[in-house]
């Protein structure tokens, strides 16, 4: 097809247009992402006179790393805070979508009470739960003990229970966000495939589990991949919460990041850090993609 | 589509649930608003016998929170406008033009989706010191100046112009310009909505990048200026304070959500595709 209009003006015009976007991208993401993989085979340290000029060191930085206790210990708590939140966070979002679906009295306040904290600031929600955590008189432990609780009552101070806070803090935070992407996905169900397997007799946890969690795959795994990206991303409540301990119990992957460079000046390896954890968001963001491209077809 | 529960059973659980999640900020709030003399005690830690203002007077006496605001909405509404601007004009290229490497660009850029930015911060560092940007506004604003998610979105929305509309304005003699501004995105409100206010609320709130490239309350946004205030020395437990402080920094932008329910949700549901 011929344009309208075309001119040698033309033949320059679109690159002309594409090009702030371009360079931005190119200075902020793609440089960057080369930055770190060359600066990750350096050693290279600020705070120590004989490494503040980068030395060639190959995989040092990475082998370091995984003989490095504090390095497997962010990584432990990375599961566990991976394996606390994100099913629990999916399961309540599901359920909270079927709860929110569809007419009942309130609708409207019942979806702002489940998905006002998606706007505040992490740090503000953070500070908030600091206050509601608080032993003593916190709201928490008082709730905690109606239902028979008598554990430890510090939890953002207390080593075992540190990383839980903090994914408490993100699944209040995050469980209205998520909410919304299966509500969508309710929504535009095909109600006819329904209706005839409710006449075939399927009803309850049947139905759910045979008709409608199969049509709702694709938004499955779209939340399934957002939550796990969102949660290698999400730092802020350790900067307010914990700072990371006590004795880094609850440093996560990006508040290690934040220490390695700009606490302990190890640039080496704050960029090794850098380059692990982009491969990890890269292969949930590539898994979704394929497995979504897979169903389609 | 609607799961066969009785409409009191489902309404009895909403209220439970809806009275869990509002209540840590509306503890907050009550914290905020009482009297800084009367201390918080078992029994009583609700409501105060009376409500004052207090905590608030001192919160912006301890930290310059009207500085960190105009910080925030400068950041903001400097990223939100390069991002409309080079975003459209990158997404007007592609829609409209057929040029040799068009795909090639087009996948570069949308690249930017996949590497999220924040994992950058280290590289980005030293980059905006290279640039003599550290500890200024520009220098928090820049590296989000250009995104593969407002390109993508505008584009999508010019494509589905109808083709004759864009003809008819070229035969008409308009100039590019005039016809992305009163063809293309004069049809795109809703993306461009959608563009705002998912990026309004990611910067609003962002935290981590705007801390590592500032140092000082000039330039400080308010989600920094927060953390700081929490953790400054003479604050300590004192709650009534702390919630004032988190009060400021989060009701303006919270009643505009409010009042903007149904757009915000639609930027939210549109920004997950990020």
């Amino acid at each position: 097809m011929r344009e309208v209009g075309v001119t040698n003006r033309h033949r320059v015009l679109p690159y002309l247009l594409v090009a702030p976007t371009l360079v931005f991208v190119t200075a902020f993401t793609l440089l960057p992402l080369g930055e770190s993989l060359v600066g990750s085979l350096f050693k290279h340290k600020l705070n120590i006179p004989r490494f503040q000029i980068p030395i060639y060191a190959g995989l040092g930085n990475y082998a370091d790393l995984f003989k490095d206790p504090e390095f497997l210990q962010v990584v432990a708590n990375t599961g566990i805070y991976v394996l606390a939140l994100i099913p629990l966070l999916l399961v309540a979002a599901l359920v909270l979508a079927f709860l929110l679906d569809g007419r009942i009295k309130g609708l409207a306040f019942f979806r702002l009470a489940v998905f006002h904290p998606t706007v505040l600031p992490l740090v503000s929600a953070a500070t908030i739960w600091m206050f509601f955590l608080t032993p003593g008189y916190g709201l928490w432990n008082q709730l905690l003990h109606l239902f028979g609780y008598s554990g430890p009552q510090n939890w953002a101070g207390n080593p075992s229970l540190a990383i839980f806070a903090l994914a408490l803090v993100a699944f209040w935070k995050n469980v209205g966000f998520l909410m919304l992407f299966f509500l969508t996905g309710l929504q535009n169900l095909d109600h006819s495939l329904i209706e005839a397997a409710r006449l075939d007799g399927a009803g309850g946890l049947r139905l759910v589990r045979g008709v409608i969690l199969p049509l709702i795959r694709r938004q499955t795994l779209f939340v399934t991949t957002i939550a796990f990206i969102g949660a290698f991303q999400t730092v802020d409540h350790v900067f307010v919460l914990t700072q990371g301990g006590p004795s880094g119990t609850s440093t996560l992957p990006l508040y290690y990041l934040w220490q390695l460079r700009f606490e302990r000046l190890d640039v080496g390896r704050g960029d090794a850090v850098t380059v692990l954890l982009i491969l990890v968001l890269l292969a949930f963001t590539i898994t979704n993609t394929l497995m979504s491209e897979r169903h389609e077809n | 589509m609607r799961i066969r529960a009785t409409p009191f059973f489902r309404f009895a659980v909403l209220l439970v649930v809806a009275a869990l999640m509002l209540t840590p900020l509306l503890w907050a709030l009550a914290a905020s608003l009482r009297p800084p003399e009367i201390p918080f005690a078992q029994g009583s830690v609700f409501f105060a016998s009376s409500f004052s203002l207090a905590n608030y007077a001192k919160a912006f006496s301890l930290a310059p929170f009207a500085r960190y605001y105009a910080n925030t909405i400068m950041q903001v509404v400097a990223i939100i406008g390069a991002q409309v601007i080079t975003a459209s004009l990158a997404a007007y290229a592609f829609a409209r033009y057929r040029f040799p490497g068009d795909r090639a660009l087009f996948i570069i850029i949308l690249l930017q989706m996949m590497i999220p930015t924040a994992a950058l911060l280290v590289p980005n560092f030293s980059t905006i010191r290279f640039l003599k940007l550290y500890n200024t506004i520009p220098g928090i604003a820049l590296p989000f100046f250009g995104s593969a998610f407002a390109t993508f979105l505008l584009r999508q929305s010019f494509l589905s112009l109808p083709r004759d509309l864009a003809d008819a304005a070229a035969i008409d003699g308009c100039r590019w310009d005039q016809e992305l501004r009163n063809v293309y995105l004069a049809t795109s409100r809703a993306s461009v909505a959608a563009i705002v206010l998912s990026s309004l609320s990611y910067h609003w709130n962002d935290f981590l990048w705007p801390l590592v490239v500032t140092q000082s309350d000039t330039v400080r946004p308010l989600t920094a200026g927060l953390v700081r205030f929490t953790q400054m020395g003479e604050i300590g437990a004192q709650w009534g304070l702390l919630s004032a402080a988190t009060m400021i920094v989060t009701l303006p932008l919270f009643i505009v959500f409010i009042v903007f329910q149904k757009q915000f949700v639609r930027g939210y549901i549109s920004s997950g595709i990020k």
